[in-house]
């Protein structure tokens, strides 16, 4: 048994331990929102907090994340009134909306770093997470969006 | 959805209620089609007790009003606009209504494809063109087709939902009024209730009974667009919120219980079977439940998706080698070797004589290529379904639902009617979701897993290796230039074909020529007096499919390059001659609208440079102007332009993501897409070998819909087909070196 704490609740999961975060949070615990784009770090959907860092949980073995904390995009707090959630709500960023929630927890992560970001410096920290619908520009502009109203507070 | 809380809820409420099911709309051209559906409104069937349904779209209960949206959403935001027409009728605001995914039923056949599949080009609006369409129109109404796709949910539903919406608020009032005994006249309806003169309220919900009770009222007509709400102004998609939220289930968050997981290995040698396999490592791996042959490859079960998948990875498979070439090369010089009359698909369009006007004046001649690109959506080919002796429940987003019946049903020895299909939101499609490779191995496996639930997910891998890719073309054009004016343009390609492929593998072949192979062709509308577009289709070569924008993905970038080379040649500039020869009024101020919004004024100079491209594919103009600068970096996309007329902006803020979306699919694919086979197999499994645009790639995109075309189109795909060669000729602008073959990055680099 491994344990781990999803979202604030503490879980025991029976799985080997070099099974990925990703999968013991979708098929074992039904935490969906992380998503299952491509196995191997090059497309961002599965993108989880642990202990409050972006991670790809495709790469993320459960035996390295035993008695740590994962947030993933249905507990972060406040997410409600989370300033870049509403942002993403108001410059409607997804279509198929498959890549988001790795994209906002991303965006999360970036914000967290630099307060306010340049498009060079979303370039950067942004280039990982793929979106085949290309919501880019909005996804720009609801970072951009979430900056100004992180700051305002 | 709540699709899932019932397995065999279809089967425990037929025959319970027989309610007013068929209904005949009055005035619209839409009448006909739902007089001819009237005895089988789908929603009949399946109506609870003190339930109302007024046409294929509607359903009200005393619990809830549901809309149906028969379009898929595959991102593209029709789960979202599709009742938002029928809300919009009946005074209905978001949150007060469910959406379903409509499931088979000839009821939703889509009249959208009429003009697409009517053999004359769409600025054509003559008589006889709209008589094909209107022919075209009958066809579809009478084979009951019903698929999402071309571009055509906008088209099939901006009137027909309308009136749907009408039919349901005038049957409410009526229904009101019988109840009251007030006159209709006095009754109007306002966010979900209908409201009688003394400013009491009725909800719709409380009317469900006695409206199943009386005639449903269909003297109607949509309302004055003056009068929307919503429709056509900046509204908010109704899966934005959820899908932000984490909230919204795709098929691939399903869950049900007593579920198993399973993964396949299936011969990537496309179309071919195994011819053995060795388990025993598999077998006695973590989580494995059970290890099944299939007809081309093998399952696993096991107790979660990525047990299945590392199971399915260790087993040893032996594949029938590929009917078609198995290395990259050979398909190339199959294509080569197709310019002859005996593959000829068909000479779409002559004009003048282009012997003679080919010889007249300086010759001007070029080959193009195009590769295999893959769509590779991001959430990968998936899956549940059931299977049991009275036959199988499948849940599973796709595009054509009769299609999933057939095939799920021809694959385990089921009639059609026995396989139940539930839609679902879906991660993108680009074309991925009308074949049919998960569909037809999910009902195998579930087959021989009978009673127990099993849902399917395919790796990325195994998604990469079973994607049926865009075809695979090469034109090699000629024409000439005299006194700054294009003389003549001979336009020939050779092409797999996309639309026959999908066609045949649906099980309904088709020997007529692929009319896919045709668009951005055939439909050139520049003056140009001596023309003549012809398609060839190559033999056996890979399967291919529908990839976003289709045959215009390849062919608009073929003519659109040449165009350009043959102004250049001409000395002309490209905008201006663009707006000159363009024969069309409407398409003409498409490009008049990009040129003003990109403020063309010729050759920019210091490295930078300005492409100009024109396409109409489904009916939809597009022009779009692309800027790069070539840095020491490589070459640099600074900003595009785009100018698309679609008769009507429905839903404006998709509109622009739509377009927005459809240059980055465009651009990102031609700048460093490719799918390419070694030993009957692709050789690119996975995003970092056929990556597309991210972020850091993505140029500011200016949008503008303009609304002078006389008939509503569809935006998902006509913004795809410019971008590559507009960038292709931004870059020979910036260069002086001109790209003809995608991926472009084989022949320059791209900061």
């Amino acid at each position: 048994m491994i344990e781990l704490t999803v979202n604030g609740t503490k879980h025991q999961v029976d799985v080997v331990p070099e099974m990925p975060l990703l999968w013991v949070l979708r098929d074992e615990l039904g935490v969906t929102s992380p998503k299952y784009g491509c196995g191997v770090a090059q497309c961002g959907a599965c993108t989880v907090q642990i202990d409050g860092a972006a991670v790809r949980s495709c790469q993320s073995r459960i035996g390295d994340v035993a008695g740590k904390s994962v947030t993933t995009i249905e507990g972060l707090r406040d997410r409600d009134q989370h300033p870049v959630l509403q942002a993403w709500i108001e410059h409607q960023v997804p279509q198929c909306g498959y890549c988001q929630t790795g994209q906002i927890m991303q965006a999360i992560s970036l914000l967290e770093l630099i307060p306010k970001p340049t498009d060079e410096e979303i370039n950067v920290v942004m280039s990982g997470n793929l979106c085949r619908c290309g919501t880019y520009p909005r996804i720009r502009a609801a970072i951009h969006a979430a900056a100004a109203k992180m700051g305002a507070k | 959805m709540g699709v899932m809380q019932n397995l065999s809820r279809r089967a425990f409420i037929v025959g319970s209620a027989a309610v007013a099911g068929g209904i005949a709309f009055g005035s619209s051209s839409h009448a006909e089609q739902a007089a001819t559906t009237a005895n089988s409104n789908p929603l009949a069937a399946g109506l609870g007790p003190n339930a109302v349904t007024f046409n294929p779209w509607v359903e009200i209960s005393p619990q809830k009003i549901t809309l149906i949206a028969q379009h898929a959403d595959i991102g593209q935001g029709v789960g979202s606009v599709q009742p938002i027409l029928i809300a919009e009728e009946m005074d209905l605001d978001p949150g007060q209504f469910e959406i379903r995914f409509a499931g088979p039923s000839p009821a939703y056949f889509n009249s959208g494809f009429a003009d697409e599949f009517a053999p004359f080009v769409a600025a054509d609006q003559s008589p006889a063109a709209e008589a094909a369409r209107a022919a075209t129109l009958e066809y579809l109404r009478k084979t009951g087709l019903q698929m999402t796709g071309g571009s055509s949910t906008i088209p099939d539903t901006y009137e027909k939902l309308r009136v749907a919406g009408a039919v349901a608020r005038e049957t409410l009032k009526a229904a009101a009024a019988k109840r009251s005994g007030i006159p209709i006249a006095d009754i109007r309806t306002q966010s979900g209730h209908v409201i009688l003169p003394n400013g009491s309220k009725i909800a719709y919900v409380d009317l469900a009974a006695e409206a199943a009770k009386i005639a449903p009222v269909l003297d109607v007509k949509p309302r004055d667009p003056s009068t929307w709400r919503m429709v056509g102004k900046p509204m908010m998609r109704l899966d934005v919120r959820p899908k932000v939220m984490g909230e919204l289930k795709f098929g691939i968050d399903l869950k049900m219980d007593g579920m198993m997981f399973a993964s396949v290995k299936l011969n990537p040698n496309k179309g071919q079977p195994m011819k053995s396999y060795n388990a025993s490592k598999a077998q006695s791996m973590t989580g494995v439940k059970k290890i099944l042959e299939i007809k081309n490859g093998v399952a696993v079960i096991a107790t979660n998706s990525w047990y299945a998948m590392q199971a399915v990875d260790a087993i040893d498979c032996q594949w029938a080698p590929s009917a078609y070439p198995a290395e990259q090369a050979d398909h190339w010089k199959v294509l080569e070797a197709s310019f002859k009359p005996e593959f000829l698909g068909k000479e779409w369009r002559k004009i003048g004589d282009i012997d003679a006007g080919l010889k007249d004046g300086t010759p001007v001649q070029a080959e193009y290529r195009a590769p295999y690109v893959a769509h590779q959506p991001l959430e990968p080919l998936n899956g549940i379904a059931i299977v049991t002796d009275k036959g199988m429940e499948i849940w599973v987003g796709h595009q054509s639902p009769q299609a999933v019946q057939s095939i799920a049903a021809t694959a385990i020895g089921l009639k059609p009617e026995q396989v139940t299909f539930h839609n679902q939101w879906a991660g993108g499609s680009f074309g991925h979701r009308l074949e049919y490779e998960n569909i037809r191995v999910l009902a195998e496996i579930a087959n021989q897993m009978r009673g127990t639930p099993i849902k399917l997910v395919f790796s990325r891998e195994e998604d990469f290796l079973q994607d049926i890719p865009r075809q695979i073309s090469i034109a090699r054009h000629k024409g000439s230039v005299k006194n700054g004016k294009i003389v003549a343009a001979d336009l020939q390609s050779v092409s797999t074909a996309p639309l026959k492929g999908l066609l045949e593998r649906t099980g309904t072949p088709s020997k007529d020529p692929d009319a896919q192979l045709a668009a951005g062709l055939w439909n050139v509308y520049y003056d140009i007096p001596n023309f003549r577009a012809t398609s060839y289709e190559a033999q056996g070569l890979s399967p291919c499919t529908t990839w976003r924008s289709v045959g215009a993905s390849t062919a608009g970038f073929f003519t659109e390059s040449f165009i350009d080379e043959l102004i250049h040649a001409a000395g002309l500039d490209p905008m201006k001659a663009r707006i000159e020869m363009c024969t069309v009024p409407t398409y003409r101020k498409v490009l008049e609208t990009v040129a003003q919004m990109s403020d063309w004024k010729g050759p920019l100079g210091n490295g930078r440079g300005r492409g100009v491209a024109f396409v109409e594919s489904f009916g939809t103009p597009t022009a779009e102007v692309v800027e790069v600068t070539a840095t020491d970096r490589g070459i640099r996309i600074d900003k595009v332009w785009v100018a698309v007329d679609v008769g009507k902006v429905v839903d404006p803020v998709n509109f622009e993501n739509q377009v927005q979306g459809g240059v980055v699919w465009g651009l990102g694919h031609a700048i460093n897409c490719e799918l390419t086979y070694a030993k009957g197999a692709v050789q690119q499994t996975n995003y970092h070998h056929h990556e597309a645009m991210r972020i850091y790639q993505c140029p500011v995109i200016e949008v503008r819909g303009l609304e002078n075309d006389p008939k509503v189109r569809g935006v998902g795909e006509p913004p795809v087909p410019p971008a590559a060669p507009a960038l292709a000729n931004a870059i020979f602008a910036a260069t002086g070196k001109r790209i003809r073959e995608m991926p472009f990055n084989k022949f320059i680099d791209f900061v």
